[in-house]
């Protein structure tokens, strides 16, 4: 394993003539949370898409364990990479959304299933035992068989976990995955993020739970318009921030 | 006067209340519509009954006589072949059309502003007379040395030309179809299926096409019953399809109406069984959508028959509380 999971170094990204991401550069060690946060627009999703090549950047380079994520680098030119390469890359980054995007045709197991069978080519017997521990292990051995349509949001959500986790990924991707649900759905999903978190799996949240943030993180980022404005421990992020910006922040979303 | 309240123990007591028996609103309006349609449907059975001639003496000696059933099964062929040859083709052009490169999204829409842009029939007798513009057929390498050579008239049969002027005109109206189907899926699925891994062929097949599906197949059925009507087209280049058949032999024995009648009851009989099965088709695409499996066709019709059993529903029974809580 590489000594960095994540190294992001002065990444930016374009969407037409707005540029969403100005030079981000971080670091991600191998077993850390790092959680990320900022206002509606800063780009936070943008740059989690960025780290499994959902989107290109337009300069910069992102490495995941090591490998440049996208492209080769040979004599100091850039090849792009085929996509049974990019494919194998993703297949090792599991990321979750904020609207869950379960294949409603599919249910929680043949959710869980898919890619084990269809990407990594394992026996679907396999994949069945192995989809069905991770359903259990989200608390959700009763409802293998059930349609997307036919969950609670937070059931729904842990499924997609489960789905994510059953490609056994070295990175985990969490785009505010509570922002959808009720409030009294947030802590069965926060909770399997923890126990998550707890086995050393490396994860980037993207999150407005600054309680989860302060439990969990190693490393609290604070985003802007595209740039990094202020990043460091949670405690010293969230209770002592430096920075204008990271204050009127945490003042509006610790005001609910 | 202040209500009493009561206690828990009383409400717990209390009997359900009965159910209701209620005296419904009158509709004069509806009665009266009602009526002004059913004096108009009885004075048409009776003169489709009474009058000769209908002739459904005619009607029932040729209904299952052996031309009417042969031109009944090309009409179907030909319905099957071109609706295939459109449904695959209309997923081709719809990916070209959404393709990345300007060239294939360039010549799919080229193609359909060609095809929809011109009346059927005229395609139909283009395909007829195609072997007056190309009089022989050759499998080579463009440009190279061919290795097959087809007389272009014996390739091109009727069948076939109407199989595929029908199956290429269609393709294009497909094309449309697909193409809105595809884009009804969210792009989330999309995201979702690349973050696991899944190829774009994979994502497409797997994930984006089955849900797709759900908006493609209610426009296909549309399209296979159109279809069905549209084969009678192939009159004009001498093909005895259904229509067909039935002119050839009303040209001789002037049984025009009978003969017409006759048709249309077997068009009227496929486009029937074609509708029951794009509802079970419809009803197994839609799984893992409606909360609750949708009725079967059956318990529809029973619930349709009789509404007064199907929509009223007893009051749900209040909330049992146990009897010795105390
Ligand atoms: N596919 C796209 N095409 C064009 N603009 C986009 C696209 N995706 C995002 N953007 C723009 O990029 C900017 C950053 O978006 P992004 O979704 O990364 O923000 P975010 O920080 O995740 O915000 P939120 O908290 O609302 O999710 C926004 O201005 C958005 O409109
Ligand atoms: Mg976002």
């Amino acid at each position: 394993m590489s000594e960095t999971m994540v190294k992001a170094e002065e990444v930016h990204k374009r969407f037409g003539q707005l540029e969403v991401l100005k030079g981000i550069s971080l670091e991600v060690a191998p077993g850390e949370v790092m959680c990320l946060l900022g206002p509606s627009g800063s780009g936070k999703s943008t740059l989690l898409r960025c780290v499994n090549h959902l989107e290109k950047i337009h300069r910069g380079r992102i490495w995941v364990d090591g490998e440049l994520v996208g492209y080769r680098e040979d004599g100091g030119k850039l090849y792009e990479l085929p996509e049974s390469e990019i494919t194998q890359h993703r297949a090792e980054v599991g990321m979750v959304f904020q609207r869950f995007n379960l294949f409603p045709h599919m249910t929680a197991i043949q959710n869980v299933i898919e890619a084990p069978i269809r990407v990594k080519k394992r026996p679907k017997r396999e994949a069945i035992a192995s989809g069905r521990e991770l359903l259990q292990r989200v608390g959700l051995a009763d409802k293998v068989d059930e349609y997307p349509a036919r969950l609670s949001g937070g059931q729904q959500q842990r499924v997609a976990i489960a789905r994510a986790l059953a490609m056994e990924p070295k990175l985990m991707l969490f785009d505010e995955v509570t922002s959808a649900l009720d409030p009294e759905l947030v802590k069965e999903v926060l909770d399997v993020m923890r126990d998550l978190a707890r086995l050393g799996m490396t994860m980037i949240v993207v999150t407005h739970e600054i309680g989860f943030a302060r439990d969990v993180a190693d490393q609290v980022v604070f985003m802007d318009e595209g740039v990094v404005v202020e990043e460091g421990a949670p405690s010293q992020v969230l209770d002592n921030p430096h920075e204008e910006r990271t204050k009127r922040f945490l003042g509006l979303v610790l005001e609910h | 006067m202040a209500t009493p309240t009561r206690t828990a123990d009383e409400i717990t007591r209390t009997e359900p209340p009965d159910e209701i028996q209620a005296v419904p609103v009158r509709h004069p309006g509806r009665w009266i519509a009602a009526a002004v349609v059913a004096v108009l449907i009885v004075a048409l059975a009776h003169s489709v009954a009474t009058n000769p001639r209908f002739e459904w003496g005619v009607v029932g000696d040729y209904l299952f006589s052996s031309r009417i059933l042969k031109g009944l099964v090309v009409t179907i062929e030909l319905t099957v072949v071109a609706m295939a040859i459109g449904i695959i083709l209309g997923v081709v052009l719809a990916l070209m059309r959404m393709s990345e490169s300007a060239l294939l999204s360039g010549a799919s829409w080229v193609y359909i502003w060609l095809l929809r842009g011109t009346p059927v029939l005229v395609q139909i007798l283009f395909w007829n007379f195609i072997a007056a513009l190309y009089p022989t057929v050759g499998l080579g390498i463009p440009f190279g040395p061919s290795f097959i050579h087809l007389d272009a008239n014996s390739l091109i049969t009727p069948f076939v030309a109407a199989m595929l002027a029908l199956g290429l005109n269609e393709g294009a109206y497909m094309s449309e179809i697909v193409r809105a189907g595809i884009i009804s899926v969210e792009e989330g699925q999309t995201d979702a299926a690349q973050a696991l891994g899944m190829a774009r062929l994979q994502t497409m097949r797997r994930v984006v096409l089955p849900q797709a599906m759900r908006a493609i197949i209610p426009p296909t059925g549309y399209e296979t019953i159109s279809m069905l009507k549209t084969t009678s087209l192939v009159a004009f280049i001498g093909l005895a399809d259904l229509l067909y058949s039935a002119q050839l032999i009303y040209s001789v024995n002037y049984k025009t109406i009978p003969l017409l009648i006759t048709a249309s009851i077997w068009y009227l009989a496929v486009t029937s069984v074609l509708s029951v099965g794009q509802y079970y088709i419809e009803r197994h695409y839609g799984r893992g959508r409606a909360r609750e499996a949708e009725p079967t066709l059956l318990e529809r019709l029973r619930a349709g028959l009789f509404p007064r059993h199907a929509d009223v529903k007893p009051l749900p029974e209040p909330p049992k509380m146990p009897e010795d809580h105390r």
